[in-house]
């Protein structure tokens, strides 16, 4: 019967066609071009650029950018570019990490919530609520003060903050994700290819995995792209409130708080951490875009 | 000789929850005591309008819905209640073919992937070559090209779609088919082209099909017997040509006159019915016909009249017919 397949099938795999798709999405090439080059000059910019974040140099107070300094200097005479490369590695780290524990946790949810009916639905759906409800700023402090200082001891001081800051915020962002999910569910469950799938004897695990899941990402992926900015800004809040980083590891949110107070005299202070947060949030949401299409086949284009 | 399949007062309500507390406040009676037998090889047609229960029965007969009581006899065993490794085998002899040629494909999936994930669930084939070889061989079945496998289902056509879902349905060798409304998505040229290739595999598998419709010509073309249902129940059972030629149900009469001839210069007898269907949430007492039967009497609003034999091969439930 194989010998019927001699016709000169064309080579095919999902990962390649997908890869098709996206290359198709300029902005989202663009995006993910941008991305590469923030995460590259964070990981390597050290090696090139050699002055030291905490270098300070009362000589060189608020100047505008020069050669010796590209972004300038903040008020204590501190290479901005310098702090902005080793900031970025936090930041960074930091928007992608609490991404992940948000969309995992959130997937984990409303995944669960959406495939059994009844209780379990009604209980998650209402610790959903919960936390959508409580006051976020008073659980940070709570939180930060009670495990601050235990995780500091067990990891370290700055794997224990990054641990605590990403656990925290992508504890307190996976509801959004948990009701898309839970909602997607509830309308892919009933359709005709889950119930043939159910037809086959296909076991719950390869509903939800094979047919379910892949089918509700779409919305999720835009949504995770959203949480990365957000996650982002959410660290620059909880550093400035002195729960996050100590004041001097310079992350791009905190970068930007310090500059606040000299907007008028060194505007580009505030300009080159909001233009780098800016430029990464975007190219990530293109990216995500990118990303949607590329992986629903029924995108032609 | 038993037959293949026997469903045996199947019912299925769906309860209507409200209120603060989430009580049951009504139930919808879509399918309410519904007795059918199918022989092996053998084609019954299920018509009826919409909301009549027609699909509800067939997805129960599957257990796709939990019947919420009666049985499901297969091969003289109760499989009313069988789950888990049991319930997974018997998935292998029963399957459905589905009325939406676009919403019953992954689209995620290419056409291999959905006909072979049966082979891989079932462990029908051990290789991947062995599963490519057996899709090959299964869209050849159905008259499509070896090639489509790597294709994804929004590149084809309603009828090649409804192709696709039957040769997934046969991937596991299956003896009965529930075919839920197969055509009526199709265009009418299409139609024609999916019907004889059911036929056409039942010939060469032996398959028993319990063929769901509302279109009554379709239904009376691949059918060796028709069972009628209104509102929940099954009203006459017959060989189809004794259901067309000779109907008794009340209900039964009305349906033909309703199928449009081409031709205006044909005229016949019509039997309009009048009034729509009572809400299934609260459905009539006793037959539940009697609100738009012609000749209903007193009793029938009382007492609901079961299945009997009126003739060989032929039930009907009418306290006044048959």
């Amino acid at each position: 019967m194989s010998s019927t397949v001699a016709t000169p099938a064309p080579p095919f795999s999902p990962t390649r066609d997908a890869w098709r798709r996206f290359r198709r999405h300029h902005l989202a090439l663009a995006g993910l071009f941008v991305l590469v080059l923030l995460v590259l000059s964070v990981l390597l910019g050290p090696l090139l650029w050699r002055l030291a974040i905490n270098d300070i140099d009362f000589a060189a107070q608020l100047k505008p950018p020069t050669l010796g300094h590209p972004f300038g200097t903040d008020d204590l005479g501190q290479d901005i570019l310098a702090r902005l490369i080793y900031g970025g590695r936090i930041s960074l780290a930091v928007g992608l990490a609490s991404m992940v524990v948000a969309v995992v946790v959130g997937i984990l949810v409303g995944a669960t919530a959406g495939m059994s009916r009844g209780r379990v639905d009604t209980a998650l759906m209402w610790l959903t609520d919960l936390f959508l409800s409580l006051p976020q700023l008073p659980l940070l402090l709570l939180i930060s003060y009670l495990f601050r200082d235990s995780l500091k001891t067990l990891i370290g001081p700055e794997g224990g903050v990054f641990v605590m800051i990403v656990v925290v915020i992508g504890g307190l962002r996976w509801m959004p994700v948990a009701r898309l999910v839970r909602a997607q569910f509830l309308s892919l469950r009933e359709k005709e290819f889950v119930e043939a799938a159910r037809a086959l004897g296909a076991s719950r695990r390869r509903l939800v995995v094979r047919h379910i899941l892949p089918n509700a990402l779409g919305p999720v992926i835009v949504a995770a792209t959203i949480d990365v900015a957000n996650a982002i800004l959410a660290e620059s809040t909880l550093s400035f409130l002195g729960l996050g980083f100590p004041p001097d590891i310079p992350t791009w949110g905190r970068v930007l708080f310090d500059a606040k107070d000299y907007l008028d005299v060194a505007p580009y202070w505030a300009l080159f951490p909001g233009s780098l947060i800016f430029l990464a949030v975007l190219s990530i949401n293109f990216v995500g875009d990118g990303l949607r299409d590329a992986l629903d086949p029924r995108r032609v284009l | 000789m038993t037959p293949l399949l026997s469903v045996r007062n199947l019912k299925k309500h769906f309860p209507i929850k409200g209120g603060i507390l989430g009580r049951e406040v009504a139930r919808v009676h879509a399918v309410d005591g519904v007795s059918l037998d199918i022989a092996e090889g053998e084609t019954v047609g299920l018509v009826g309008e919409s909301g009549c229960g027609k699909s509800t029965t067939g997805r129960c007969i599957l257990r796709l819905i939990e019947p919420s009581s009666g049985e499901i006899w297969y091969r003289g065993q109760d499989v009313t209640h069988l789950e888990g490794e049991a319930q997974r085998a018997l998935r292998r002899d029963l399957q459905i073919i589905f009325q939406d040629p676009f919403a019953s494909l992954n689209p995620r999936h290419t056409v291999g992937g959905i006909v072979g994930e049966a082979l891989i669930i079932h462990g029908l084939a051990k290789s991947r070559a062995a599963i490519e070889a057996r899709v090959v061989d299964l869209l050849e079945t159905v008259g499509m090209r070896p090639d489509h496998m790597r294709r994804f289902p929004h590149e084809f056509s309603g009828g090649q779609r409804q192709r696709i879902g039957i040769a997934r349905a046969l991937a596991v060798e299956p003896k009965l088919i529930v075919c839920d409304e197969p055509v009526s998505a199709l265009d009418v040229s299409i139609q024609a082209q999916v019907i004889n290739l059911l036929e056409d595999l039942q010939e060469k598998f032996g398959l028993t099909y319990l063929f769901i419709a509302h279109d009554l010509s379709v239904v009376e073309h691949i059918s060796d017997r028709v069972a009628v249902m209104y509102l929940g129940r099954i009203v006459e059972i017959a060989r189809s040509r004794d259901l067309y030629d000779n109907p008794l149900h009340p209900y039964t009469d009305a349906l033909p006159s309703a199928v449009p001839i081409p031709d205006p210069k044909v005229k016949r007898r019509r039997i309009p019915l009048t009034g729509h269907v009572p809400n299934p949430i609260n459905p009539p007492t006793g037959c539940h016909f009697h609100t738009r039967c012609r000749i209903a009497e007193a009793r029938c609003k009382t007492e609901a009249p079961v299945l009997r034999q009126s003739a060989e091969g032929h039930m009907v439930a009418c306290h006044l017919r048959g």
